[in-house]
């Protein structure tokens, strides 16, 4: 489905800023896999993300979506394969537009756009019926702007966008750390529901250990740019926040440290 | 008195402004970009017509070919700033000086060209102000009526996502590079048809015309829009709104040449005008922003979701 081979990229490089966020990364998703991506301050799991939608070329290496090398393809072009959900919930959504007009932008991504009404036969209907299961009360209120909603809202109806055109593979980084904590619990229900449902290929940083554990089929620990821990299937659904903290030790040799890990326990 | 005779005057060179106003709303508004290519590209309208009209061309086809010759210039600002990565302000202030060797080359070298009535069919001109009014009102209202349907498809749509939200679009499989281009070749395009109907209802076309248009068309911006937003905040209504700023803007500028200004200070208003709406929300912001508390409760206090 997704295969990065020997990614590499440094920013800044020949500068006294010259860092360096992903050194040889190599990560292969099957069909269906919901990972969720944990790691330390600057380990590149953004980074990661940034590289797949195509944010900025790699220096190294490659990355294929279902078979297709998209390296050298354009973040617009490369839309068509992936959903992405932002942490800022201003970044996913037009806020000087309608909540069916960003829907229905969404609705046409990888398509060729062309000059035939945006919104049109019943996809107001089809909106309203996608919308009320976010059980949001957005359902009536699709003429609404949606710089008039709450960040909760906004990040619950950019999850809508990113999966209402299935994605070959969908994105979310750090979709709920910018929320509080009963509003992430419920976009974190809502994105569980949609990739079930779909069953979307799904790749989810979190800083909240119970959440990656909890949530998906595999859990990988990124270090300096690199995957350092991948679990799946049984061995995952079994673990607990501290072995998981001593497998990244072992493999890293080093302490684990995430100012927002350590916070959220 | 004497301003009651003025009216219909100010009315018709004010419509016109009021299209190109429409212009700068594509820019500002809806691309969010500072697009100073209209200073010069509404000379360029001016100039592309008048040549034509002289030469023979009729004024309709004329008026057609200047909104052609607008977009051009609007693309090269448009690819300066896409495709070389010059900030958009400094794109389009590029641009503008190219034009002005392009208009006075256009001109043929002459610094201005003159269109009298008697002498070539024109579209409309100050001597009959109640018709320029009417072919200006007419030409305001096409071009409004296609804007409108053009901005629901699902082309104009992406257009306006990419002023709104370039993130997002992205994500959303939009070229928004691509999109900045057509958004500044269209509003240029009104522009140059905007410079082309003021060289016929003025009578001529002048090297210098346009120094300022941007200042002008913001000025009418913000003084529609201060009113239509607050009867009902669309596309449509704004564009409208936008209009009538253009027309109150002339009105207001008659009135105070009445009131005995001179008129070297008229280009000082206009920046002034430009600076009080810019200023204002900015200061208000600053001093009597609203509690959190309030804004809460005004956007609706169930929302926190």
């Amino acid at each position: 489905m997704l295969k990065i081979t020997n990614l590499h990229k440094t920013f800044n490089p020949g500068t006294i800023n010259a860092k360096k966020a992903l050194s040889g990364l190599n990560l292969t998703l099957n069909d269906g896999d919901f990972v969720t991506v944990i790691g330390g301050n600057g380990a590149g799991k953004s980074t990661m993300l940034n590289a797949i939608a195509g944010v900025w070329k790699p220096d190294f290496g490659t990355i294929e979506i279902d078979g297709v090398d998209v390296t050298n393809m354009p973040e617009h072009k490369r839309a068509k394969f992936l959903g992405r959900v932002f942490q800022d919930p201003m970044k996913g959504t037009a806020p000087d537009m309608e909540i069916a007009e960003n829907l229905s932008i969404a609705a046409r991504r990888g398509t060729k756009r062309k000059l035939l009404w945006g919104i049109r036969g019943n996809e107001r209907q089809q909106y309203k019926e996608l919308l009320s299961t976010l059980e949001l009360g957005l359902e009536s209120r699709l003429s609404a702007k949606v710089g008039l909603l709450s960040g909760g809202q906004r990040q619950a109806v950019t999850l809508l966008m990113a999966t209402l055109n299935r994605p070959q593979l969908l994105l979310l980084d750090e979709h709920t750390a910018a929320l509080d904590p009963k509003t992430a619990a419920k976009v974190l229900a809502i994105t569980d529901k949609l990739v079930s449902e779909n069953k979307l290929t799904t790749l989810m940083i979190t800083h909240n250990m119970h959440d990656a554990i909890a949530y998906g089929n595999r859990l990988i620990m990124m270090h300096e740019g690199r995957i350092v821990v991948d679990v799946s299937g049984e061995e995952k659904k079994k673990l607990t926040i501290s072995q998981l903290l001593g497998l990244f030790e072992q493999a890293s040799g080093s302490e684990f440290s995430n100012d927002k890990v350590m916070l959220s326990k | 008195m004497a301003f009651l005779y003025a009216l219909p005057g100010a009315i018709a060179e004010g419509l016109i402004w009021g299209l190109m106003a429409i212009g700068v709303y594509i820019s500002y508004k809806i691309l969010d970009i500072a697009d100073l290519t209209v200073d010069g590209s509404i000379c360029t309208g001016g100039c592309v017509c008048a040549v034509l009209i002289t030469n023979g061309v009729p004024a309709g086809l004329s008026v057609l070919i200047a909104f052609a010759a607008g977009a051009l210039t609007g693309i090269i600002t448009g690819l300066l700033h896409t495709g070389l990565g010059i900030p958009s302000i400094l794109a389009g202030i590029l641009t503008q000086l190219m034009l002005y060797s392009v208009n006075l080359s256009i001109l043929g070298g002459k610094s201005l060209i003159a269109l009298n009535v008697r002498s070539f069919k024109l579209m409309l001109h100050m001597g009959n102000n109640p018709l320029a009014i009417l072919v200006g009102g007419l030409i305001v209202a096409l071009v409004i009526v296609v804007l409108w349907l053009f901005f629901y498809t699902e082309v104009g749509l992406t257009l306006k996502s990419t002023g709104d939200n370039p993130d997002m679009s992205r994500a959303q499989g939009i070229n928004v590079q691509f999109n900045k281009v057509v958004g500044l070749a269209i509003s240029n395009g009104i522009v140059a048809l905007a410079g082309a109907l003021l060289a016929q209802y003025k009578g001529s076309a002048n090297i210098n015309d346009g120094r300022g248009a941007i200042v002008i068309g913001l000025a009418a911006i913000f003084i529609g829009l201060s009113v239509s937003l607050k009867i009902k905040p669309n596309f449509v209504v704004s564009l409208i709104g936008v209009v009538c700023g253009g027309i109150v803007y002339y009105v207001i500028y008659n009135f105070v040449i009445l009131l005995g200004l001179k008129t070297d200070f008229l280009k000082m208003l206009s920046a002034l005008i430009v600076a009080v709406f810019l200023g204002v929300p900015y200061l208000k912001g600053k001093f009597f922003a609203k509690k959190p508390a309030e804004e809460a409760l005004a956007a609706g206090g169930e929302m926190d979701a």
